[in-house]
């Protein structure tokens, strides 16, 4: 396989930062000594990937002459990290964790489940381009495997079915509850505290369990 | 100096170099295939280790800095499993295709695997497959046989200057690549092949047509510049294959630019053959004494004054010799081996050599071009400049407009008039040039090949001499030659005698008829159109502009088919040897000088090359110092008169097409539709 360009990715002829963005970019430039411009480059590719959706290669382009640096040198960055999309992605990519808690709590369910009902592979968008999905490694949220991210948010304690509704209210355009999806706290034991149940009263535990209400 | 031991040896070391060098000074051969001397150290090949006692584990000798009392063991059991180890992980996903590589026989993977690795391979897994790249018509790319250890990033960027090579991915996915696949628009791009250490980039118009072995190897001089570059020529049979840089620290370093690399299709196609004469407007194949009687014929009813000769830009110092010798007897003082009318003056040597020498630009930190574009001009001094640039602390100006030449240059202006200002004190960087430690001037082509030259060179001088350029132990005065011929001629006094027309007289003189012969040895950059009714003999290898006006055709040798001396820019007389032998009839120039003049009752005296040379030493004593330069002493030159006000034309228009040879070969036809006419909108000086 090659990692290089892709070819079959149509990209735009030109990319530029709207207003806003250029502001951020003047911040974000700001904090790195003079001459050392080209360290803005890994927060400046996140700005362009926020702004577009994806990256193009004439976003990278145009990172390279805000900061001074050789195009190469951007595009290096920018195929060193995965994190970084070179090609379209859905406006809410998927991206489901299968490191090994989550793939022995079912995330291979999961995946089997997204490709079933959005009808597409890994990496490709959906023709109404809201999803796209894509198997990535450890995220980091294991006490609550099986999980996935969409965009920012972590959508954990899944099953084909929780993780259905999510979709719903996402296609709904709404924005659903982030975090455990079988009604859990955090990563709290599921059905309670199994030990230390002999707390003394002057502390209610009851307030943790319920989030004070 | 640190001391320290190295498989028993004590050995004392100077402070600052690595562990690896440390190991090659005290005679331990080191395997390695990412780090290179002249390249920054990158460290991921792991090919260097040695154990250091005391360390918890094998070093990378290549990044570890000396220190005192370092004990280094280069071929303990440690150190060999760990080689072992390496070469394993390094073979994992190169292929087996040895058979079908043309890296093979001259490849470091094949050499230290057959020296470090293992017999057999203990991988069953399925091998890694890259794509291969585009770099251009020059360097041609077989990927999966890349072990990334990126000599040829860190090549396009330090040294080349062009930063468009790049790893991307990460891990086992990582490639070499431009990314945007465009080429790779470096007139160094050659070297990216000899320093690869695999197959991966190999030459692209040598691809499959050798072995190493197969290749007889004369080491020789290369004159697509006046740089002198030192270059094997790699021949079998009666074709020269390939031409590979020498090293020599004082001129190329290890570079060769690749126009002396890869013209050398051209030097098979074109080629004159045999003589010619022009009967009834056409030429006819002739024999040598056919040729020589209708050159005698003419000449007998002519006189002296009335012929002149020219010289081209890559003859031998030899043959220069015999021409003049032949034309002074002839009665002639119309010689002239400054074909683009560059006004340079042969009285003094300092005005026309570059002084400084080469390697004098590591010392300098003020340059100042004029109507010079090192980066087409002499792309290895311009590489040479750039890494003084990389040193830090140089400033570099420019009279005349220069593309990007790799480091920043400030554009002070375009033409005489700023020069003039620069001399009168009236400019910032005249100070800056009188404040420098070693300041330099780099004089160019394009400030004197015009009628006002003679006033630049002075203007030059002027300025040399108020911001005190030439001072004590160092002159930082320099002239920087496009021709290869150009210096010797000029150290040979091969320019008009007294009384004599110099190549725009003579040309002048044909068309109005005041010159009944003219002698063209290898010269086609003249305005052939101005030669007017003029009996015209070219003496030269290719059939380009010269020959097609030529009434006598007489096919000389090539600089690969002759044995030669040549004078570069920093007036170094070099050596350039025979490595074939000239197609058909073609013979040495110097020989066919000498033939002719027995015919025209002149006999040159001398009938071997050994003879010719002992008579040019007795008359030019520098000729016979090979490879020693000698300081020219300072003094009055150039010529009166005022400059316009005209700026500064480039000397070359297209770097890839500068003379016969180039101008023959298709892969340098190629490089020029690739990088030279999309930047230039389509059009450049050579075309119509």
């Amino acid at each position: 396989m090659s990692a290089a360009a892709n070819t079959d990715v149509v990209q735009p002829d030109s990319f530029a930062f709207t207003p806003e963005n250029l502001e951020k970019v003047k911040k974000i430039v700001a904090k790195y000594p003079e001459g050392r411009q080209g360290s803005a480059v890994m927060p400046l590719l996140d700005l362009a990937q926020r702004q577009h959706g994806w990256l193009p290669r004439a976003a990278m382009d145009e990172i390279a002459r805000l900061l001074d640096m050789a195009p190469i040198r951007v595009y290096e960055v920018a195929t060193f990290y995965t994190m970084y999309n070179l090609q379209p992605v859905g406006k809410y990519l998927i991206q489901v964790c299968r490191t090994t808690p989550c793939w022995l709590r079912g995330s291979d369910n999961l995946t089997d489940y997204l490709k079933q009902r959005l009808g597409v592979g890994m990496k490709e968008v959906t023709k109404d381009g809201l999803f796209s999905i894509m198997e990535v490694e450890c995220l980091g949220a294991c006490c609550n495997a099986p999980m996935v991210q969409i965009n920012d948010d972590f959508y954990e304690d899944l099953t084909p079915e929780t993780l259905g509704k999510v979709l719903d209210e996402l296609a709904a355009g709404r924005k659903p509850q982030t975090g455990p999806q079988n009604g859990r706290r955090a990563s709290m034991a599921e059905g309670g505290p199994t030990t230390l149940k002999d707390i003394p009263i002057s502390y209610d535990i009851s307030r943790d369990l319920t989030g004070g209400k | 100096m640190p001391k320290m031991t190295i498989d028993g040896i004590e050995i004392e070391v100077p402070a600052g170099i690595t562990v690896l060098q440390a190991c090659e000074l005290a005679g331990k051969e080191i395997p390695r295939f990412c780090y290179h001397e002249r390249l920054s150290v990158a460290g991921n090949c792991r090919m260097c280790l040695v154990e250091q006692e005391k360390a918890p584990k094998p070093i990378a000798s290549c990044a570890m800095p000396v220190a005192e009392g370092m004990v280094i063991k280069t071929d303990s059991p440690i150190v060999q499993k760990a080689r072992k180890g390496v070469m394993e992980f390094l073979l994992i996903n190169h292929p087996l295709d040895c058979p079908i590589c043309d890296q093979g026989g001259e490849c470091d993977l094949q050499d230290q695997a057959m020296a470090f690795g293992k017999s057999f391979s203990r991988y069953q897994e399925e091998k890694r497959a890259v794509t291969d790249k585009d770099f251009g018509p020059l360097v041609k790319t077989e990927m999966t046989r890349c072990i990334q250890c990126t000599r040829c990033i860190r090549f396009a960027t330090e040294v080349a200057g062009v930063e468009v090579l790049g790893a991307v991915s990460r891990g086992e996915h990582m490639e070499v690549t431009t990314y945007v696949e465009k080429g790779i628009a470096s007139e160094l791009s050659g070297n990216l092949i000899d320093l690869c250490p695999v197959g991966a980039l190999t030459s692209k118009p040598y691809a499959f047509t050798a072995r190493p072995w197969e290749l007889t190897k004369t080491e020789s001089i290369d004159v697509s510049d006046a740089v002198g570059v030192n270059v094997r020529i790699d021949s079998r049979g009666r074709e020269v294959l390939r031409i590979l840089p020498r090293i020599n620290e004082d001129v190329n370093e290890e570079w060769l630019a690749d126009k002396g690399r890869f013209w050398v299709d051209g030097l098979r196609r074109q080629r004159l053959d045999r003589p010619f004469i022009r009967e009834n407007g056409k030429l006819r194949a002739a024999s040598w004494a056919e040729a020589f009687d209708a050159i005698a014929a003419r000449m007998k009813a002519s006189e002296g004054r009335r012929m002149a000769a020219i010289a081209g830009d890559q003859v031998d110092a030899e043959s220069l010799f015999a021409l003049k010798e032949l034309m002074t007897a002839l009665g002639s003082p119309n010689i002239d081996c400054r074909q683009d009318g560059a006004q340079l003056d042969a009285g003094s040597r300092a005005s026309y050599l570059f002084n400084s020498t080469i390697a004098g630009i590591d010392r300098a930190d003020a340059i100042l071009l004029v109507g010079s574009n090192p980066r087409w001009e002499a792309p290895v001094i311009n590489a040479r400049i750039r890494k003084r640039y990389l040193k830090g602390g140089l400033k570099v100006a420019s009279v005349g407009a220069v593309g990007d030449l790799t480091y920043p240059v400030e554009i002070l202006g375009a033409g005489p008039e700023t020069l003039a200002d620069l001399a009168k004190g009236n400019h910032s960087f005249a100070e800056a040039l009188k404040n420098a430690k070693a300041p330099m001037i780099i004089l160019g082509q394009g400030a004197l090949a015009r009628p006002d030259g003679a006033a630049i060179l002075t203007l030059a001088r002027k300025l040399a001499e108020a911001a005190n350029v030439v001072r004590d132990g160092w002159n930082g005065f320099n002239v920087l030659h496009t021709a290869a011929a150009r210096v010797a001629g000029l150290e040979l006094g091969f320019v008009p005698q007294a009384g004599g027309r110099d190549v725009n007289g003579i040309l002048e003189g044909a068309q109005k008829g005041e010159i009944d012969i003219v002698y063209l040895l290898a010269a086609d950059e003249i305005d052939t159109n101005r030669l007017g009714s003029a009996f015209v003999i070219y003496q030269g290898h290719h059939g380009d502009r010269g020959a097609h006006r030529a009434d006598v055709v007489l096919p000389g040798a090539a600089y690969t088919e002759k044995d030669g001396t040549y004078m570069n820019t920093e007036g170094r007389a070099q050596l350039g040897r025979l490595a074939i032998f000239p197609p058909g009839d073609a013979k040495a120039d110097w020989s066919i000088l000498r033939a002719l003049s027995e015919v025209l009752g002149k006999k040159l005296g001398y009938d071997n090359l050994d003879q010719l040379r002992r008579k040019l030493y007795q008359a030019f004593p520098r000729f016979q110092r090979i490879g020693a330069i000698e300081p020219a002493a300072w003094g009055s030159f150039g010529g009166s008169g005022e400059a316009t006000r005209d700026a500064f034309k480039p000397a070359v228009s297209n770097y890839y097409m500068t003379d016969p040879i180039s101008r023959a070969s298709a892969t340098m036809a190629q490089c020029t539709e690739r990088f030279v006419l999309p930047a230039a909108g389509g059009k450049t000086g050579t075309h119509g």
